[in-house]
């Protein structure tokens, strides 16, 4: 019989290793490590231009790190085949800040296009689950709209129905509460926290909302832009009240440095 | 995604438990792969319900949704009770939810002949009081510029001019030289036949001057510079950028358009002129080279033929073919939707406008240029 106590624990969902991120050879995050739990509700925060969305951009895969490496369930995710890449990717799914949604699409067509990529799934097929993922936004009746007819938190949770197309293991969320007004916004947290708990995803969200950080985090990790990294790691309600550190009182509790 | 992962491929057993069928769903049901599809069971009386269970090791997404419903759909087909009590609780609220989202209605969107031939009639009087809208405040603007000439953005304007005529004179030079070349080319052999040679030279310089330069040059500009300045505008206006102008009381027509217009109006005649002396040159080389007649044959039977009123009126039409252009494109552009394809879609519809507007000004001016005689 196996010791229960001798059984490896499950690698983390996502984990960063001495990741150096950057453009044209500019650092902007240097020796970022960090961990992803399976179906943990990640976020990372930070105020503007200190390197969130550019360590989402790598995390994904949309550019390649400095140095440093990204590994999901304890694979890496560079060292792959093109085919393998491909295969990871159908596993994640992204929400951009704006929506991203193809215009020329009408938003039934653009859900199922992942669908028509990567599975097999008949034509009436997909277009049920799309209407199931849009039900699941709360879009229910808008299949046929193109994104110009809708408004801009209707265009974020299309974005979110097209993102959970493939059934994702890892959403990645880039600022979904941007531009968008409290209610909207707290409506996209529930949503956020609905899909974590219905299809226990891992969900990593980019922002800088302390009103969304505090309502649903599990953990956090604060980047600087000065210091160009992590500064704080943990629990946002219990580092909003133990930490020291006066750049993240400065940002959990807005009080002056 | 539910429970722990599973490396075993999905699986769907049915067996029979009692006088009903229990059916056993395990492994890993990913959207992505190839998870089994519903087959009704082979069984010789019917059971009175199936009463479906998850395997404790199972991996499900939407797959197995789908596997349910269809089960179902089976089961009310059959009369057969389906049970799916045993099933957790988030896997019955998502098929609740497929169920809903298949049956509701979507929202009306279906037009009939009768709407679409109105909304087509619709549209054409919208763009022509577009149009005349844009036309009528260029004029304003225009008026309210020559007032105030310090408020003209001649950086812009002179900025576009290098734009829209020299940068251009390459692609033009192309096109005026071979317009030439074809023109003369075709004429050759059939003034040959008729032992008339020399007339290459007036027909070359009367088509070239008249006709041919400013319109080729009109072509040329349309696809260049009209579109370019659909797109331009059109993204500032998905930017917002047009907002900001008239949120400053700044008349987005005074700033953008007519610093592009009066660039587009100088320059399309100078480059007609351009493509006068390109075209002559291009019909002087076939001259040369298929009917033997040297450079100064044709240039003295060009100059005979060819008077100053006929490089005027071609310049007169190339100037206002640049302020066409510059009109639809900008027109377009501030028509734009607040997308990638509304800008894409301008960018079309300036070239287009401005080829139909060019056709329809040509006439008009061959109308007009016979009844004064030019």
């Amino acid at each position: 019989m196996t010791d229960p106590s001798q059984t490896p624990s499950p690698p983390p969902a996502i984990e960063a290793r001495g990741l150096t991120c950057g453009y044209d050879g500019l650092a902007i995050l240097r020796d970022v490590s960090f961990s992803v739990r399976a179906a943990e509700l990640f976020f990372v925060i930070g105020g503007s231009g200190c390197g969130k969305s550019t360590l989402l951009r790598h995390l994904i895969g949309l550019n390649t790190p400095m140095a440093g490496e990204v590994l999901f369930n304890g694979l890496p995710f560079e060292d792959k085949s093109e085919a393998a890449r491909r295969n990871l990717l159908k596993t994640f799914g992204v929400l951009f800040q704006s929506g991203a949604l193809w215009s020329s699409l009408t938003l039934r067509e653009n859900v199922a296009l992942p669908l028509e990529l990567h599975t097999r799934l008949s034509r009436r097929e997909r277009d049920e689950l799309a209407a199931l993922k849009l039900g699941q936004v709360g879009l229910q009746g808008f299949e046929d709209y193109y994104p110009a007819e809708i408004s801009g938190g209707m265009k974020k949770r299309a974005g979110l129905a097209r993102a959970l197309a493939l059934d994702p293991a890892i959403v990645f969320f880039d600022e979904p509460s941007a531009g968008l007004d409290p209610i909207t916004s707290r409506k996209l947290d529930e949503l956020i926290l609905q899909i974590r708990d219905t299809f226990g995803t891992t969900c990593v969200v980019v922002s800088h909302e302390l009103a969304s950080i505090f309502d649903i985090a599990d953990r956090i990790i604060l980047l600087d832009h000065e210091a160009r990294g992590i500064v704080a790691e943990g629990d946002p309600r219990v580092l909003a009240r133990e930490s020291e550190d006066p750049r993240v009182r400065e940002f959990l509790r807005r009080q002056a440095p | 995604m539910i429970g722990p992962s599973a490396s075993r491929p999905a699986s769907a057993s049915l067996r029979p438990l009692g006088d009903r069928l229990e059916l056993v769903l395990g492994g890993e049901w990913r959207i992505t792969g190839e998870p089994p599809r519903w087959t009704p069971p082979a069984v010789a009386s019917k059971p009175s319900a199936l009463v479906c269970r998850l395997d404790d090791a199972i991996f499900w997404d939407s797959s197995l949704v789908f596997y349910l419903t269809t089960a179902r759909t089976w089961c009310d087909g059959q009369k057969i009770l389906f049970v799916s009590d045993a099933l957790p609780a988030n896997l019955i609220a998502l098929l609740a939810q497929l169920d809903r989202a298949v049956a509701t209605p979507r929202k009306e969107r279906a037009i009939g002949m009768v709407s679409l031939v109105g909304i087509g009639a619709q549209d054409l009087v919208q763009q022509f009081t577009g149009i005349s809208h844009f036309v009528g405040e260029c004029s304003i603007s225009i008026v309210r510029l020559a007032r105030h000439p310090r408020r003209f953005r001649w950086k812009d304007c002179l900025n576009e001019m290098q734009q829209c005529g020299a940068m251009a004179l390459p692609i033009v030079s192309l096109v005026s030289f071979l317009v030439g070349v074809t023109l003369a080319y075709t004429a050759a052999i059939i003034l040959r036949l008729f032992g008339g040679d020399i007339w290459i030279a007036d027909l070359i310089g009367l088509s070239v001057t008249r006709e041919m330069a400013a319109v080729m040059t009109g072509v040329v500009l349309a696809g260049r510079t009209g579109a370019a300045y659909a797109a331009q505008l059109g993204n500032m206006k998905a930017n917002e950028e047009i907002d900001a102008l008239s949120t400053l009381g700044v008349a987005p027509v005074d700033f953008l358009v007519i610093p592009r217009m009066l660039a587009l109006a100088l320059m399309t005649p100078l480059l007609a002129l351009y493509a006068n002396l390109l075209g002559i040159l291009g019909g002087m080389v076939i001259a040369l080279s298929i009917l033997s007649i040297p450079p100064t044959a044709y240039w003295v039977e060009l100059v005979s033929a060819v008077d100053f009123s006929d490089v005027t009126t071609g310049l007169i039409k190339a100037s206002c073919f640049g302020m066409i252009i510059g009109m639809s494109g900008c027109l377009r552009g501030l028509q734009a939707d607040r997308s990638a394809a509304g800008v894409g879609k301008a960018a079309t519809s300036a070239v287009v406008t401005a080829l139909i507007l060019m056709v329809v000004a040509d006439a008009l001016f061959a109308v007009i240029f016979n009844i004064l005689g030019w």
